[in-house]
């Protein structure tokens, strides 16, 4: 995937873009933990979309992947590992949060 | 010169088909999945373990929010140069490559430095890993990327080495640009760090 000849996807401003959009995906929420804005809830929730954000940024900016030039076999390990980390630690805390609810009546 | 030795003398080895290549990216890559496996799981791990502080001290009393802004930044600034590292891969600028390289060795460095740091503070306030299953599951899921992010700073060492004595060859580069990855992937785990250990610990 990496070893694909220079593309327009691989250029300088690929990386400055994807810094770019990183370090704001980092300034929100650390700014609004540490100047304490919002209430718990919508805090954690703003926190989980800005790193999926985040991660997307990272993979598509640092990492390349695309939906036209990536190999298929890799976006297929991709998928399957996502798959993967879905089912167990989807399934791990499913569980353990269940039980932990039981425990406590 | 040194480039001309050393292209002559793996020559057998420079000779890869774009199929040879791609196939090395893709083993790379189902590597770097099953890492990212592992680091879910200790990512449920620690979520399920986040409250069994045990009446020790919790992420509020440990955590501070400049400290992991600094590492962040490191990390996030040191992936931007590994970029531009593989941008004078492509290049074959030689010289480039290599002053990339140091400086990605020198912020991964600053990270690690500052992950030592804080771990020995915590340890010195007897909140290392055995006070509670909090700890145990922190020290685990955030030790086991800093020993990530320090077997990539050995392997940067090597690749400059290998830079140097043999010089930009194809299997140098494609070693490089599979580097990149796993260098990349390092910091995907550390947005999955702060956002599910540092940042609801402080809240």
């Amino acid at each position: 995937m990496q070893d694909a000849a220079p593309s327009e996807t691989r250029d300088l401003r690929s990386y400055l873009t994807g810094f770019v959009l990183a370090l704001v995906l980092t300034a929100i929420p650390f700014g609004l933990v540490y100047f304490d804005l919002l209430s718990v809830g919508p805090a954690i929730a703003i926190i989980a979309v800005a790193a999926v954000i985040q991660v997307v940024v990272h993979l598509r900016f640092f990492l390349h992947i695309d939906f036209k030039r990536t190999p298929r076999d890799d976006l297929l390990a991709l998928a399957f590992a996502g798959f993967l980390i879905f089912i167990m630690v989807g399934g791990s805390l499913w569980i353990m949060i269940d039980l932990y609810y039981r425990m406590m009546i | 010169m040194t480039d001309a030795a050393a292209t002559s003398s793996s020559g057998a080895a420079t000779g890869l088909s774009p199929e040879q290549k791609e196939e090395k990216a893709f083993g790379f890559w189902v590597y770097l999945m099953t890492d990212a496996v592992i680091f879910a799981l200790l990512f449920a791990t620690f979520i399920v373990l986040s409250r069994g502080t045990a009446g020790g001290p919790t992420g509020k009393d440990l955590f501070s929010l400049p400290h992991t802004f600094g590492e962040t930044m490191l990390l996030l600034v040191s992936s931007t140069t590994f970029g531009f590292a593989t941008l004078a891969t492509i290049g074959g600028d030689r010289r480039a490559v290599i002053g990339w390289l140091v400086l990605t060795a020198l912020l991964g460095l600053g990270f690690v430095a500052m992950e030592i740091q804080e771990f020995s503070g915590m340890i010195a306030l007897d909140a290392g890993p055995d006070r509670s299953g909090f700890l145990s599951a922190f020290f685990t899921l955030v030790g086991t990327h800093g020993v990530h992010v320090s077997v990539g700073i050995i392997s940067i060492l090597v690749m400059i080495g290998q830079l140097v004595i043999k010089g930009l060859t194809p299997p140098v580069s494609s070693r490089l640009l599979r580097l990149a990855l796993f260098w990349h992937f390092l910091d995907i785990v550390w947005i999955g760090i702060f956002s599910i250990v540092y940042l609801p610990g402080v809240l």
